[in-house]
């Protein structure tokens, strides 16, 4: 192995580790939220320091790596692919530490109604898959895997149009509820966040390996 | 490059860590040269750690082949030459008058531009400095021969024909034949002229790939007008210009982000 594969192999391992702790982080926010449960929210927001510590670490490799190697063709669209998938792993972190945030916020028994009528947990369910099948995609350059976040990304984009209409029912119902509807709908919001990260990535991941470009494009 | 990261502040440790020094392999202290009364050296303290490859660049005539002589005492055969300072090895003075250069020229190879294999065989080349010291049993030469021709990548492609003329070989092999000789009398030290500038690309990539696995085992100097390939093989990059050492530093941090002006402008191809 030269010493640039080396590198780009240990980039790629950093990679893959922080989309694991990404991954890791979107569990723990589904059951700190369904459980109200700030301790692990706690867990949430210091692990943040670790997302935030890996994207300084990555950036910097990837620096490294154009100034000291002038990587060309695949390799060149790795290291652009990567600095880019990085900043999107490092936003997912901030939602799940924003949820979290919520959570020791907020620190009474949800109402699992409301929960339940926003398929909030299917949609947590939804974008820890996402996550994961790109983890598994870029490991192993699937792109055909990376394609497959798109449709599941619709499932989420439906939840999140729907949830609107849904929350501001229940308010009406109950008024009292504002706070944690609030709650509940920014949270929403967030996971939809997510699955636009998830297919900026995967948009990512096909350029690295097919050399297309699929931004602003309409998705097949 | 990429370790484990527990928080920002293991970051900022893991980036402190890697300046932090070693007991020096080869150090200059105030060292000035002349040639009669041309000042080619101003002042230059360099510290080199072990098992590392220092790159030095710089525009022609801006003294880095001088000062790389400097370590062997080859400029010692220049009438003109005079020195002022310290020059150590293993922080011993390699100038003092008790030095022996004939083991000096052992623990200190050297590596050229133009491939330059004796008119002999591929064995005899690397044998060579080894019949020199005394070593004449043919099983320890063979031995010796066999490791250091592996060590320089090169014994796949000659193992077949070690009677072979070295000026037989193209010039990539020639000059990798020409670093297993200088591996085979297992200096500390290698020093590196420009070993790849008269080599096509692929030998280069070769040489390359073999300075960098090279240097688990040796402290390697390399005067190099590539500087994607001081980029690419070295650990620390020394810029000279004009006879000075203008930045010394991380090679990371002299391509990412010098500190000198003049440093910039030459990575950048601003002049030189």
């Amino acid at each position: 192995m030269t010493h640039l594969e080396e590198e780009l192999k240990q980039l790629k391992e950093a990679v893959i580790d922080m989309t694991g702790l990404a991954i890791s982080q979107l569990q723990k926010a589904k059951e700190a939220y369904l459980k109200m449960d700030t301790e692990i929210a706690q867990e949430i927001i210091h692990n943040e320091k670790r997302m935030d510590a890996m994207e300084l670490s990555i950036d910097r490799d990837c620096e490294n790596i154009f100034a000291l190697f002038n990587p060309v063709a695949s390799d060149l669209r790795f290291v652009i692919a990567v600095l880019k998938i990085n900043s999107d792993l490092e936003r997912i972190g901030d939602y799940a530490e924003g949820i979290a945030k919520y959570v020791v916020d907020f620190n009474k028994t949800i109402n699992s109604e409301i929960t339940e009528a926003t398929h909030l947990t299917q949609m947590f369910d939804v974008a820890i898959s996402m996550t994961q099948d790109i983890m598994i995609a870029f490991e192993k350059k699937d792109n055909t895997l990376a394609r497959k976040v798109y449709k599941k990304d619709v499932e989420l984009n439906q939840i999140n149009k729907n949830a609107s209409k849904v929350i501001s029912d229940f308010v009406k119902k109950e008024p009292e509820m504002i706070r944690q509807s609030l709650f509940l709908f920014s949270t929403i919001r967030k996971l939809e966040r997510v699955g636009d990260h998830i297919k900026n990535i995967a948009e990512d991941l096909i350029f690295y390996i097919e050399a297309e470009v699929l931004k602003h494009k309409k998705k097949k | 490059m990429v370790t484990k990261i527990e928080s920002v502040k293991d970051y900022q440790m893991q980036e402190k860590a890697n300046t932090e020094t070693k007991p020096y392999k080869l150090e200059t202290r105030n060292v000035n040269v002349y040639y009669s009364h041309n000042k080619v050296l101003q002042d230059v303290n360099i510290q080199v750690q072990p098992n590392t490859v220092t790159a030095l660049i710089g525009p022609s005539g801006c003294g880095k082949s001088t000062y790389l002589r400097l370590f062997n005492r080859m400029n010692d055969y220049i009438d003109t030459f005079r020195k002022e300072g310290d020059i150590l090895i293993d922080e011993k003075d390699i100038y003092h008058k008790r030095t022996k250069i004939e083991e000096l020229r052992k623990t200190v190879g050297m590596v050229f531009q133009k491939p330059n294999p004796f008119p002999k065989s591929v064995y005899e080349n690397v044998a060579y400095g080894l019949r020199i010291q005394g070593i004449n049993k043919k099983n320890l030469l063979d031995e010796i021969v066999e490791k250091s021709i592996k060590q320089a990548a090169l014994w796949d492609e000659v193992k077949d024909d070690l009677k072979k003329n070295a000026l037989a070989l193209s010039g990539g092999q020639q000059q990798r034949l020409c670093i297993a000789r200088t591996l085979a009398v297992e200096p500390s030290v290698i020093l590196m002229d420009e070993p790849a500038s008269a080599l096509d690309p692929i030998s280069t990539a070769k040489i390359e790939d073999l300075i960098y696995k090279l240097k688990q085992h040796y402290t390697i100097l390399i005067v190099t007008h590539n500087m994607q390939q001081a980029g690419r093989v070295s650990d620390k990059t020394g810029f000279f210009y004009l006879g000075e050492l203008i930045e010394f530093g991380d090679t990371k941090q002299i391509f990412t982000n010098p500190k000198n002006e003049k440093t910039e402008n030459y990575i950048r191809g601003r002049f030189g």
